[in-house]
């Protein structure tokens, strides 16, 4: 095969790779929002869901051999759930500014598990785990031309969790029953309300199912990306994140396109030097990239936004 | 039989008393009227069947049985329904989802069945002749099929006691027409209805029995045909009403202060709104805007203090063209407004008296000079109008404006907008909420303003507003001013038949 | 109506911080508790970090008081008192400037850069100035953008400072890479005369690196407070958060207001950048991060209910629990229980409204219970 080519690939992989915690939290984000919360902390959810997947990782190395990093991602997912339940009972219970609350919730995230850290290892950092997930490919479907090279030689089993996601969300929030409610709970909560159904109820679940997504993509990050949880392990991805949801629109679908764009930058940030054309642009043009994208998109759509339209107001019982 | 017996409820809200201990009885199969003023308690008392609000005291008893109401869902289990003022209807929503929300059909691996849905929608929808497509999206369906779509929800969850609150408040005369029809339909299929509303043609038309609230209290229940439309409303103020203004006659100057030529504004979402209207109002005149809710009013409004851009034709002031010009450049100029929405329009809740009674002054020279604020200046002004506008407020100019009742906030914005004694003077929904003493003194201070000589152009959803104030009348329709006319030429039914464009009310 | 009155609403306005602030000492001191630590030791460390006094030490040889923590302490608060007023300023037209930390960055990378674009013989009342107003002005321009994009486009002036943030943070370090820099991490030192250090507040702080923006903070306060309260501007500015359909009915450009109030603000925000380039370090550094100085801003705004002098304690006191950090970290208690401390703080501030309306309830309950007495007590 070209040389040339094979370079191709396995930045195409790599994106897919970069992506993946990007796609995750963004569906997370995507299913507050939807339901009218805005939640901002889903960079520190992320760090504490990196934080607890590595502490178990740790424990789990010799107890599970084979299947510890998964366990250890449903602890980090459950991690981000509970944190998350504090965001929402600010913003749902006490009408709080979900801003604010946002903005704590990174604070509150990245101090305690940096605290737990130390307090653990004595250290800012967990100990250097093993193995997190290894790379593989996929028997059979790995020899399917282009295809086969890009999808499934040399792969993380969390890229295929991660499109699965999408279709389980787009499937949830489009088809179903709850879907509906949560989408009129972010259009016109107190339709929902005089329909009989607890606005109150259907935004905590999705707050929590936000965090539970983005402990998820934490914990996926930080054993795909990482040999240990640091401060930085997350560094800014949960706001790349927020800047996927906006770009696509808060659909699914959308979503996911915008993460993958934001995965392929990330890749030529980091790898673009190797790259004949790409390399004579500087790696900060990369890293810049998706944040001045995200604002212009956000000119393009001013007129026609489709953001949620209850989204970050309070729902009050009684209100109209 | 009584189907449903609400005693002593009573409901307190931070600083007023909004229902004091009600007794309410309505029999199965009747159309109940329950009539009062805006503020009388009509709809908190509602909201508390309907399980919306919590009651401090009282008893509900359905079909002889005590009913705990909580939420609105279990008000839904024992078949009471109720179609909200403002609609709870979600734009981006097809007429279907809406109606089957809360309580979806379901099909294999859990997903919702809309085909099912739509079918008994449509079924619904023949059987009571409500004539609605159950996959067109609501933000592209008429108000009146919003309403009718409101009602199916009710139906589609088998209600049997159906609440309406001031159904027709959004609806053109022919709407009305039709909704009246519906609700016979309703009835005669063995439901009941309870209707809240304050306009008293519409309970003699269908109501069976009524029921009288004021200021929070019941008053008393009579039946419709047993007594005429003044009892009625007697009962409702109180006293006998006369919203005869008393005022001269009036002598408008010749040459036109304001004068309005083909003019088009286009809407929030881009349509066209207003388009060819032409208006002219003189010096010592009241010139009324008649017309239904959503007409182009609010955008010519809008256009005329220049907070929504013109495409077409021209805004000629004192002889000037003021098509374009700022919004403050227009305020100088001489034309004020008293807005439609006080609180979201005209005040700024957070800051204390003086400071919004300095809204239209603070940048003078005598009140900011060199850009800094006189607080002194603006205070003993403020003091000058609480007492000549007799505004009523804890602590003078430093009241915090939000802790103040909605009469005193609107003194506040007629007090500011009447002190520049403006030469144009735009008045929307003037009285809207208000107790009638706040009505009386308001519709007043409108009156003197003319007297001495100013320019008044009145916008008002209340048709008997409209012609008790104005002197001249626009009746505006589809964005177009379709007719003027002198106010005494004209009868309340034939304004209404013009205000849905049929134009053959007048010689 | 009679408890909704403005003394009530101040009331509540200045207890709450105080409410918040007690309450994540006390749920800090807990942590510590829980976690085997000596809560005393977090309080010696806090005091030590805000006055230089080591309770320790009494007793033994080493000095007691050492006046190099003061300096260190007003170093650290300088750029957080001035990113908690560029935040305050946003809050107070209405807007959330989550993007201090990225106009602090634009601040110090225009400092720095003129500080190496002249000749060093230029004299040092010229050049000095000169580099300041630079990184305001850069700060400025990075809050003006998301300001117009606000004002006139209604763009969400949160979700854009976010992005921007990130922007600054790869761009500034790209151009500090094309200044002189003896490694990838820093630039060079800038000229002493581009520079805000000073020998004689140094010497008097046994050595700290106590700069000349102590001089400008009081003066910058002081501004903050004389612009929001007592000038036309600031009228209009007031009005338009609060309200800006009814500003700009009554005449006030709400557009432009709220793109010179963003720009504004990060203009304050670029001055912390430019104490932190040009006073605190003298060099430009190469970020693999944020530093956080902007969101502590958010922060301190908060903590100071937007006013100048609320922020300046607020500055000072979140400050002094910074830097107290390496203190507690010397005795054994990790230090980021300070940032948990924090984080305790705004989620408590973020709660105002449900503490209000709890309040409120219980005025109300109160209230209507004394009415039904009187009731029944006068038929």
């Amino acid at each position: 095969m070209n040389e040339s080519i094979r370079i191709l690939y396995s930045i195409l992989t790599l994106s897919l790779i970069y992506a993946t915690p990007i796609i995750v939290t963004a569906l997370g984000g995507l299913l507050s929002e939807r339901s009218g919360v805005v939640n901002i902390g889903l960079e520190g959810l992320m760090t504490f869901g990196a934080f607890v997947t590595a502490a178990f990782v740790l424990m789990f190395e010799s107890m599970f051999p084979s299947m510890g990093a998964w366990y250890a991602i449903v602890m980090g997912a459950l991690a981000g759930a509970l944190l998350s339940l504090l965001h929402a009972f600010i913003c749902i219970h006490l009408k709080g500014d979900q801003v604010i609350s946002g903005t704590g919730i990174n604070f509150i995230a990245l101090g305690l598990s940096i605290f737990l850290c130390q307090i653990f290892y004595q250290q800012q950092r967990t100990p250097t785990f093993r193995r997190g997930f290894t790379k593989w490919s996929v028997p059979v479907l790995k020899d399917i031309p282009i295809i086969g090279d890009i999808f499934f030689r040399d792969i993380y089993s969390t890229v295929f969790l991660a499109f699965l996601l999408v279709v389980i969300v787009y499937y949830f929030v489009y088809l179903t029953p709850i879907g509906l409610r949560l989408r009129a709970s972010g259009e016109h909560p107190s339709a929902l309300e005089s329909a009989g159904v607890s606005v109150y109820k259907i935004r905590y679940y999705a707050v929590a199912m936000s965090g539970a997504f983005a402990g998820l993509s934490g914990g996926i990050m930080v054993l795909t990306q990482d040999t240990q949880f640091t401060a930085t392990s997350i560094h800014g991805t949960g706001f790349i994140a927020l800047a996927a949801l906006i770009f696509g629109q808060w659909k699914p679908v959308g979503v996911m396109w915008a993460a993958l764009l934001f995965g392929l930058l990330q890749v030529l940030s980091v790898f673009g030097t190797s790259i004949g054309f790409v390399s004579t642009l500087p790696q900060e043009f990369f890293k810049t990239f998706p944040y001045i994208l995200t604002v212009l998109a956000l000119v393009a759509f001013s007129r026609n936004a489709k953001a949620p339209k209850a989204v970050g107001i309070p729902f009050e019982r009684g209100s109209r | 039989m009584n189907i449903l017996e609400l005693q002593n409820i009573t409901k307190r809200f931070p600083g007023i008393l909004a229902n004091d201990s009600i007794n309410l009885s309505v029999r199965k199969n009747e159309v109940h009227a329950l009539l009062g003023e805006n503020g009388s308690g009509k709809s908190t008392l509602m909201s508390i069947l309907f399980g919306m609000y919590s009651m401090d005291a009282g008893e509900i008893y359905l079909r002889g049985k005590q009913e705990h109401i909580t939420n609105p869902h279990i008000a839904s289990d024992l078949g009471i329904g109720m179609v909200h003022q403002h609609f709870q209807l979600i734009d981006a929503f097809t007429i279907t989802e809406n109606i089957v929300l809360g309580v979806e059909p379901k099909k294999s691996l859990g997903r919702i069945n809309l085909s099912t849905a739509n079918k008994k929608i449509e079924q619904l929808s023949e059987r009571y002749s409500l004539a609605v497509d159950p996959t067109a999206r609501v933000q592209d369906i008429s108000v009146g099929m919003q309403q009718r779509t409101e009602i199916l929800k009710l139906l589609y969850r088998n209600a049997e006691i159906m609440i309406l609150d001031e159904p027709t408040a959004v609806l053109v005369p022919s709407e009305i027409e039709e909704l009246m029809q519906i609700i016979e339909i309703l009835i005669n299929d063995g439901k009941t209805i309870i209707l809240i509303t304050h306009k008293l043609n519409e309970i003699k038309r269908v109501a069976h029995r009524c029921s009288v609230l004021r200021k929070g209290q019941y008053i008393g229940t009579v039946h419709v045909n047993e007594v005429d439309e003044e009892a009625l409303a007697r009962m409702m103020v109180g006293r006998p009403i006369s919203f005869d203004v008393q005022k001269s006659p009036h002598k408008p100057k010749k040459d036109p202060i304001l004068d309005v030529k083909s003019l088009l504004v286009r809407d929030s979402r881009g349509l066209v709104a207003v388009k060819d209207c032409n208006i002219r109002v003189h010096p010592g005149e009241i010139v009324g805007i008649a017309g239904v809710e959503g007409n182009g009013q609010r955008e010519l409004v809008e256009a005329l203090v220049g907070d929504r851009p013109v495409e077409g034709g021209q805004i000629q002031f004192k002889g000037e063209d003021i098509t374009h010009a700022s919004i403050r450049y227009r305020i100088e100029a001489g034309v004020g407004l008293i807005p439609e929405d006080r609180q979201r329009d005209g005040l700024v809740l957070n800051f204390l008296l003086y400071e919004n009674l300095a809204m239209k002054r603070y940048y003078q020279q005598d009140y900011s000079p060199h850009g800094m604020l006189d607080i002194e200046r603006m205070t003993a002004f403020s003091d000058t109008l609480i007492k000549g506008f007799d505004i009523r407020c804890g602590n003078a100019g430093n009241t915090l404006t939000r802790s103040m009742s909605g009469g005193n906030q609107q003194k506040a914005i007629i007090a500011r907008e009447i002190q520049k004694s403006p030469e144009l003077l735009i008045v929307v929904q003037p009285t809207r909420g208000l107790d009638v003493g706040a009505i009386e003194y308001i519709h007043a201070r409108i009156v003197e303003e003319r007297d001495k000589g100013r320019a008044i152009l009145l916008v008002s959803m209340e048709l008997s507003e409209t012609l008790d104030l104005s002197d001249i009348i626009a009746v505006m329709y589809n964005g177009h001013i379709i007719d003027t006319l002198p106010a005494k030429q004209v009868s309340h039914t034939e304004l209404g038949l013009m205000m849905i464009g049929k134009n053959n009310g007048h010689t | 109506m009679d408890i909704l009155d403005i003394r009530f609403d101040k009331r509540i306005q200045r207890i709450v911080p105080l409410i918040a602030i007690g309450s994540a000492g006390i749920l800090g001191l807990l942590i510590i508790l829980i976690t085997g630590g000596n809560p005393l030791a977090l309080l010696r460390g806090i005091l030590r970090g805000f006055l230089g006094i080591n309770l320790a030490a009494i007793g033994t040889q080493n000095p007691i008081f050492n006046p190099r923590y003061i300096g260190e302490f007003l170093v650290s608060a300088m750029p957080l008192i001035l990113t908690g007023l560029s935040v305050g300023f946003a809050f107070r037209t209405g807007l959330f400037n989550i993007g201090a930390e990225g106009q602090l960055l634009a601040g110090a990378c225009g400092a720095i850069v003129v500080a190496f674009m002249f000749p060093d013989t230029l004299p040092r009342i010229v050049f000095l100035p000169v580099v300041c107003i630079t990184g305001m002005v850069c700060g400025m321009v990075w809050g003006f953008v998301p300001g117009a994009l606000k004002g006139f486009l209604s763009v969400s002036e949160i979700v854009v400072t976010i992005m921007l943030n990130y922007a600054a943070l790869f761009i500034t370090n790209y151009i500090y890479l094309l200044l002189p820099h003896p490694n990838t991490v820093k630039t060079e030192e800038i000229p002493f005369v581009a520079s805000m250090e000073s020998p004689f507040l140094s010497d008097l702080t046994s050595n700290s690196r106590l700069h000349l923006g102590i001089y400008v903070i009081p003066f910058v306060v002081v501004l903050y407070w004389f612009i929001i309260d007592k000038t036309r501007f600031g009228f209009e500015l007031r009005a338009t958060g609060f309200n800006p359909r009814a500003s700009k009915l009554a005449g006030i450009h709400v557009a432009s207001r709220t793109t010179l109030s963003m720009g504004i603000a990060g203009a304050f925000a670029g001055l912390a950048g430019v104490m932190i380039a040009v006073g605190t370090f003298n060099y430009g550094r190469v970020l693999t991060g944020f530093e956080n100085v902007g969101f502590f801003g958010i922060a301190v705004a908060l903590i100071g209910a937007n006013k100048a002098f609320g922020i300046l304690g607020a500055g000072l006191l979140l400050a002094g629990l910074q830097s107290s950090q390496p203190i507690l970290q010397a005795q054994g208690i990790p230090r980021d229980i300070i940032l948990i401390i924090v984080a305790i703080i705004v989620l408590f501030i973020a709660m105002q409204q449900g503490i209000r309306n709890a309040i409120e309830a219980s005025l109300l309950r109160r209230m209507v219970k004394t009415r039904r007495q009187e009731e029944s007590l006068s038929p």
